[in-house]
């Protein structure tokens, strides 16, 4: 299983730094894990790939000693240890950096550092001691931190050196790092990999959770795929590309995509002028944004976390006020419209975050399938819901979307997060909606999940939706959408054409490194303010895909 | 249908073990102040020797749980929106006093008369709940500090209605105020011969009419929040608000709704005893049932079935008040017994609903699993959170409730009460 990929950084008279070895661990009813065998040796970064639910988290949570494994064994530096909780795990040199920061935001960079692990002396808070050592691991692996930052000034990347620095400080020689891109844009994820590489050459192992294959494959020494619990292969990234590896992971070979085949439609779905979102404090969230949405049109809208598409999309369901400007749903004014009635004009709503907006966890999946729905006539009738319409239509639903669940009875949180994230785009797209706001409809899924949302995305799109997309994985953003802007400081800072753009250059636009020629942006707003609908479809259709890809707003 | 059942055995099992240890811990409560268990439980547990003081021991059990059902109902309506309505004391006060001034005013056909004095309770226990409901929404104040202190504020504010505009006219000037009676067409009528059918003696007087009527409104809350869209939005807004807005269900809309429902079901507390005891309101009215009710629809799960069979639990016991004093045993041991459960079945729940959080985080067992996590344990407090607030609440309940009475009321005649139960027994 522990294949041969040492390269001249691994030291291979050393014992390996983890050794897991046949690790089982059950739970009620389900094998989560059976037979993994996984070697790290110090000096490596060693990437764990597999789909959501294959195990990798559970692994880590066994090595983490957040729970014992069933059968097997953990050796740390040769010798086979029991560990018990976190704490003896950190004792033993393990450190977990979340995917979730645990940082106090009203804290400097030093009291975070320090909190739970404070050198002491004198049973007294040993201040400039926690100084000193911080600024040595600090330095020691190019964090280059502030101690007396406050973490509410520092930047995702930034906060996420804290949390390394954290489990540095408490003389972890293990890392885990659980997802650490799935917050950061393209440069900051180069940041963070010579990082990684600064930790493997001083000698630590780095173990390296995710699911984007280019950035395993870019960082990794060695690979470790996950397929429904158990190791399938380990690899060296030389040689090895991100198909070879997905197809690994999910054991079948991957669906292609489909080229487009249905035009765009000229009829305008959705219509946004001027739309500003005001924040409690602070700047607006949103800040005079004009954009048209046709139908079996997709348009997406890349940013940092943070830079508003998160309220673009709630202004545009109705979660948030909306300040100023207009929303029109096929040329009708729903700007004062509460949820409830957008949803039943035709607007369907991915939420961001599928736990906090998107289900009910402990309730039944039916009850789930309804939600949104439950004034539907095909749910409900005179007040009183149709419970047994409701049960049979979820167990059609399930069948229709691949969800794989017992059946409608069945609760919601006992589902994986891919087949969870399938049931809700597959409500959404039910009904027969006019306009979808699909806000990162595949975060946190594995690959099979995706292609299958992306499937029902672009058949809905083929049959004449109009969907406003919003995502943090750049590749879905460019591989689905139809146009593209960037949303920078709550203002369009950019419109692309995705057929002509990578990753790279929608980053440097999204960091605000690039930026549209100056005063193109006013020129862009001023036009789409003042011109209707069809003056702006003429426009748009000139600016087609033949343009050049990174050129600016108009 | 499997995990039915198997849902029903889970949400079972917690209680029954709650019992178990709420009597041992009850035991040896007792057996430190000085009581011999055995004898306090078997004076718990004692009818009486005669047929006769068996049906009015049950009698006394059946009036007592009577109300405390509908405070546990009202209260678990508010608590699926988690919503805390500690205001249900202040609003069934209210409620009380302006139906009863109402039913006396007017004369109707004896089934209109009844319902035209139900209608005006439950409107009057809504229209004071709307107070604090308005209150949230609109200035986003907690509904746990208004309640509070618009019980206070109803206590004083009944005592000054009272004996300034519903008194009856013709009593004498020296006598505790009291609304006119209400005439013969507005009153519940007994239900003779209800003990009868189960082979007991009649009792001395017959059992409060009103049970019938609160039998067919927890039968009706239960379907309404069983399977209507009114239910649907309630529960999916207690469990998840945030999906809920996302699913076009409006927080606010259903913060009033909740709290409308809770302080209309609020304000049929007391009926049994306006309609069918007093046909009046009077300053020795009998209170401290809003605060049971907490600790009822806590024990009864937010459930009408298990509100119900809390209900008759805590009835069991309130009515036993009088055999304990009899017993030359302080009646506080029923207090001390039902705050004592309580407490048991909020740790044990807690402890069950932990493991059953980990078994279901475990065949999630996916990398979703920390905010699963964090979710479950988010949806599972049906109860609003701070639970272990409502036992202490509720296990002063009754006292404090009587105490505010008397204060404010100036009325030196029921100064001697040190309870809800032992009144209600030994009318």
């Amino acid at each position: 299983m522990t294949s041969d990929s040492s390269d001249g950084r691994t030291l291979p008279d050393r014992p390996p730094a983890v050794e897991l070895r046949g690790i089982t661990k059950r739970f009620p009813g389900v094998v989560a894990n059976s037979d993994v065998n996984l070697t790290v040796r110090p000096g490596e970064v060693h990437a764990v790939v597999g789909e959501n639910g294959a195990g990798k988290s559970t692994l880590m949570k066994t090595l983490y000693g957040m729970h014992q494994p069933d059968e097997g064994q953990i050796l740390l530096q040769g010798t086979p240890r029991r560990l018990r909780n976190p704490r003896e795990a950190i004792a033993a040199g393990i450190g977990m950096v979340h995917q979730h920061f645990m940082l106090a935001e009203n804290l400097t960079v030093l009291e975070n550092v320090v909190l739970g692990a404070e050198p002491r002396r004198r049973g007294r808070l040993d201040l400039p001691e926690a100084h000193r050592r911080l600024h040595e691991v600090s330095d020691r692996y190019g964090l280059n931190l502030d101690p007396e930052a406050l973490i509410e000034t520092l930047s995702v990347a930034q906060r996420q050196r804290v949390e390394i620095a954290k489990v540095l400080f408490r003389g972890a020689r293990i890392l885990i790092l659980d997802e650490p891109t799935a917050v950061l844009v393209p440069q900051e994820v180069d940041e963070l990999f010579s990082n990684l590489t600064e930790l493997r050459d001083r000698g630590l192992a780095v173990i390296f959770i995710s699911h984007k294959l280019d950035e395993v494959l870019a960082v990794a020494d060695t690979i470790t795929v996950i397929r429904r619990g158990t190791t399938v292969a380990t690899l060296a990234p030389e040689g090895t590309t991100p198909r070879d590896l997905a197809e690994l992971m999910v054991g079948t070979e991957l669906p292609t995509p489909g080229a487009r085949t249905v035009p765009i439609e000229d009829a305008v779905a959705l219509a946004v002028d001027g739309l500003t979102v005001l924040a409690d404090t602070g700047p607006p969230r949103i800040h005079d944004v004009s954009f048209r949405v046709r139908r079996g049109e997709i348009v997406g809208f890349a940013g940092v976390e943070g830079n508003g598409q998160n309220e673009l999309v709630q202004a545009l369901i109705g979660l948030r006020p909306v300040a100023d400007g207009t929303i029109a749903l096929d040329g009708q004014d729903i700007t004062a419209w509460p949820v409830l009635r957008r949803r039943e004009a035709g607007i369907a709503y991915i939420p961001e975050d599928r736990h906090r907006q998107g289900m009910l966890l402990s309730a039944a999946l039916w009850e789930n399938r309804i939600l949104g729905r439950h004034r539907h006539p095909a749910f409900s009738r005179a007040g009183w819901i149709r419970r047994r319409a409701a049960r049979a239509d979820t167990a059609r639903l399930l069948a229709d979307c691949d969800v794989r669940a017992p059946g409608p009875d069945t609760t919601a949180g006992a589902l994986s997060g891919g087949n969870q994230q399938k049931l809700i785009v597959g409500r959404e797209l039910s009904q027969g909606p006019r306009v979808l706001l699909a806000a990162h409809p595949t975060r946190g899924v594995d690959i099979g999940a995706q292609s299958g949302i992306w499937d029902r995305l672009r058949r809905a799109r083929d049959n004449g939706l109009a969907t406003v997309l919003v995502s943090a994985d750049l590749e879905e953003l460019i591989g689905l959408s139809d146009t593209l802007y960037v949303l920078l400081r709550g203002r369009l800072a950019a419109r692309l054409d995705p057929a002509h753009v990578t990753p790279e250059i929608l980053g440097s636009y999204m960091t605000g490194a690039r930026s549209a020629e100056p005063d193109a942006g006013e020129r862009l707003d001023a036009g789409e303010r003042l011109g209707a609908g069809e003056r702006l479809d003429a426009g748009e259709q000139s600016d087609g895909p033949e343009n050049s890809g990174t050129e600016a707003l108009r | 249908m499997r995990t039915r059942v198997r849902a029903a055995a889970l949400a079972l099992l917690p209680a029954l073990v709650a019992l178990l240890v709420s009597l041992v811990v009850l035991a040896v409560v007792l057996a430190l102040i000085g009581v011999d268990p055995v004898t306090a439980l078997s004076a718990i547990f004692d009818f009486g020797r005669t047929p006769r003081a068996q049906s009015n021991q049950t009698r006394a059990w059946i009036s007592q749980t009577v109300p405390l059902f509908l405070a546990g109902l009202a209260v678990s309506v508010a608590f699926r929106m988690n919503l805390f309505n500690i205001g249900v004391e202040g609003q069934y006060r209210m409620a009380a006093l302006v139906a009863a001034a109402a039913g006396a005013a007017v004369t109707l056909p004896a089934p209109l008369h009844v319902t035209f004095i139900l209608a005006v309770a439950m409107l009057t226990g809504a229209a004071y709940a709307a107070v604090p409901a308005v209150l949230k929404v609109t200035r986003g104040i907690n509904e746990v500090i208004t309640t509070i202190m618009l019980n206070s504020i109803a206590v004083a504010l009944a005592a000054y209605l009272l004996r300034e505009y519903f008194r009856d006219p013709d009593l004498p000037a020296n006598t505790n105020p009291s609304t006119s009676k209400i005439p013969e067409s507005g009153r519940v009528p007994g239900l003779d011969g209800l003990l009868e059918l189960f082979g007991m003696q009649s009792p001395s007087r017959p059992v409060n009419g009103f049970l019938l009527i609160a039998l067919a409104v927890g039968i009706v809350v239960a379907v309404v929040l069983r399977s209507s869209r009114f239910g649907f939005a309630l529960r999916v807004s207690g469990l998840n608000l945030n999906a809920a807005r996302a699913g076009g269900i409006p927080a606010n809309r259903m913060i009033i709704q909740a709290m409308l429902l809770s302080g209309a079901l609020a304000g049929l507390i007391g009926m049994p005893q306006v309609l069918g005891e007093h046909y009046s309101y009077r300053t020795e009215f009998t209170a401290g049932f809003g605060f049971s009710g907490i600790a009822v629809a806590l024990l009864g799960r937010n459930n009408p079935a298990g509100i119900a069979a809390a209900a008759l639990l805590f009835g069991f016991l309130d009515r036993a008040a009088p055999s304990l004093q009899r017993a030359e045993i302080p009646p506080s041991v029923v207090t001390i017994a039902q705050g004592v459960i309580v407490l048991a079945v909020v740790v044990v729940d807690q402890i069950g609903r932990t493991r059953l959080r980990k078994a279901e985080e475990s065949r999630a067992a996916g990398p979703s699993a920390p905010a699963a996590l964090a979710e479950v344990s988010g949806a599972a407090s049906t109860g609003p959170p701070g639970r272990t607030g409502n036992a202490e609440t509720a296990g002063t309940a009754g006292n404090t409730g009587t105490t505010g009475n008397i204060g404010t009321a100036g009325n030196t005649g029921t100064a001697g009460n040190t309870g809800t139960a032992e009144k209600e027994a030994t009318a």
